[in-house]
């Protein structure tokens, strides 16, 4: 068994059963089913390492996988950004 | 590709995977054509929440019927859609609400909704972590009925029932243009091939404007921008939807713990543009301060757009049009996952020649021939 999103605790045998039984071609989908990526650290783990196994299943090229980020970069306090008067 | 189908639905969100099954229960051959992937649109980025106290009558027995629905859909499809139901509790921010409130009360009531007002003490019971000064409440009301499901379980369980049934979902698949002759559907063009039909049934959200087009039909619906965060997953602290009309406010906690939530960006436009911003995400880590100040403390872990189909007085668009096979399924303004169980079904037995539950006349684009009464209970 090898885990590919530590943060969600989700294995490549999980991920090749998900693109078997849904024809996943896309890391989106992959989320979307698995909540791959969508753990404490956004995916900068496990987004790369789930692209190749993608490219390995699909036959498409990498960089035609490759993921797309949602911001804050980083994880932030809502006290942080909001503050004590919304300025 | 297939080269002909009895009904082409355009668009894999909620309420066209929802139609394919019902339509496809129905014994007709059914296809799906979406240009990216199923949820990729609304769907995909949306709060989910499910939510019956509306001020218009149509909005209110749509969403009860679909809760009716909701509630045993994980065993009718076979797959957990993960339904909770923890209820809404809408803020009342001054006398004007509270006015307004109690008519939608009644008329709810009147439905059967178990809805009721409740004050300080109450909202603080069912939500300890809210806090009524910082919302500026002076009560709310609270249907415990209400709830949120998984928006992808949901909608995967629609389309994996509906491809059981025999329906057929082409992803990456666009529709580029609709044939008609003599005002009659006669086959639509897509990048991949071309399929002959009697029925296409615009479920592109707020594209819908662009598939109706083809066909020579204006369309009044707007996109409108919005926004959506999420933070990290807590133990479970609430169960319910909490709102404002006023502020324009949503957030819950979802079945994995994170908070999910939205408003209004103070620089919201119509339009496609799909950047975040960090103006949402201010006004918004602001006001949830205000409303459950324990949250200051949480960290959030991302952000999103999505859009709003929006119509003029913030009901659906449903139907029939003046082309033969031409249906509406779109104009959801904001809240097209929660009706669309019962709006999947009223469809696919108007589409089958079937005795209706209950009527969509006044749903249809026509009715903006005439004076059109607003929905008022609208949200993010
Ligand atoms: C931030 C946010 C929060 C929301 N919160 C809630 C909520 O709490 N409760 C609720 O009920 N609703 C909510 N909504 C609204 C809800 O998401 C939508 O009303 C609903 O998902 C619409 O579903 P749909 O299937 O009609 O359309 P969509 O999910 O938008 O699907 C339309 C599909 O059509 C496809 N398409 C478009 N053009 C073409 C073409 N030419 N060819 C092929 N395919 C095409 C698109 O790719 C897309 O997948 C929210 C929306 C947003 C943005
Ligand atoms: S390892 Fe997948 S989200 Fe962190």
């Amino acid at each position: 068994m090898k885990i590919v999103c530590r943060c969600e605790d989700i294995t490549e045998e999980d991920i090749i059963k998900a693109i078997e039984e849904y024809g996943c071609e896309t890391l989106a989908e992959l989320k979307q089913l698995l909540r791959l990526g969508m753990g404490h650290c956004q995916g900068r783990t496990c987004l790369i390492l789930t692209a190749k196994i993608l490219a390995r299943k699909t036959g498409k090229s990498l960089n035609e996988i490759l993921p797309s980020f949602r911001p804050p970069a980083v994880a932030v306090e809502i006290g942080l950004i909001g503050g004590e008067n919304g300025k | 590709m297939e080269s002909k189908a009895d009904v082409v639905i355009v668009g894999a969100g909620i309420n066209g995977c929802a139609l394919a099954y019902e339509v496809a229960k129905r014994g007709k051959d059914v296809v799906i054509l979406e240009k990216n992937y199923i949820a990729y649109g609304a769907t995909g980025r949306c709060g989910a929440g499910i939510r019956q106290q509306w001020s218009t009558k149509e909005n209110a027995m749509l969403a009860k019927k679909s809760v009716e629905i909701f509630e045993r859909l994980s065993d009718e499809l076979g797959h957990d859609i993960g339904l909770r139901q923890g209820g809404y509790l809408i803020a009342i921010h001054d006398e004007d609400e509270m006015k307004q409130a109690k008519k939608n009360v009644e008329m709810q009531k009147s439905i059967g909704l178990p809805v009721r007002i409740i004050y300080e003490d109450e909202i603080k019971e069912i939500a300890p972590i809210l806090n009524p000064e910082g919302m500026n409440a002076i009560a709310a009301t609270f249907c415990p009925t209400d709830g949120h499901a998984n928006p992808f379980k949901t909608t995967y369980a629609y389309a994996k029932s509906a491809e059981r049934m025999g329906a057929k979902i082409y992803r990456f698949t666009e529709v580029k243009n609709i044939k008609t002759s003599d005002k009659k559907i006669e086959k639509v063009v897509t990048n991949k091939g071309e399929i002959k039909t009697e029925y296409v049934v615009n479920c592109a959200g707020a594209w819908s404007k662009e598939i109706a087009k083809m066909v020579g039909i204006e369309m009044p619906n707007k996109p409108v921008r919005k926004e959506a965060l999420v933070t990290e997953p807590l133990k479970r602290i609430f169960d319910c939807m909490v709102i404002s009309f006023k502020h324009g406010i949503y957030f819950s906690q979802q079945e994995e713990g994170q908070i999910l939530g939205g408003i209004p960006s103070p620089e919201e436009k119509s339009g496609y543009y799909t950047e975040p911003t960090f103006s949402f995400l201010k006004h918004m880590s602001y006001m949830l301060g205000k409303y459950a100040p324990p949250l200051k403390y949480v960290n959030i872990l991302r952000q999103w757009t999505g859009f709003y189909d929006v119509t003029p007085d913030a009901l659906p668009i449903l139907g029939k049009t003046e082309i033969e096979g031409f249906i509406q399924c779109n104009g959801f303004s904001g809240h097209g996952f929660m009706i669309a169980p019962m709006t999947a079904r009223l469809l696919a037995q108007l589409i089958c020649n079937e005795k209706m539950d209950m009527s969509i006349d006044r749903l249809s684009q026509n009715r903006f021939k005439e004076k059109i009464i607003k929905e008022k209970s609208v949200v993010g």
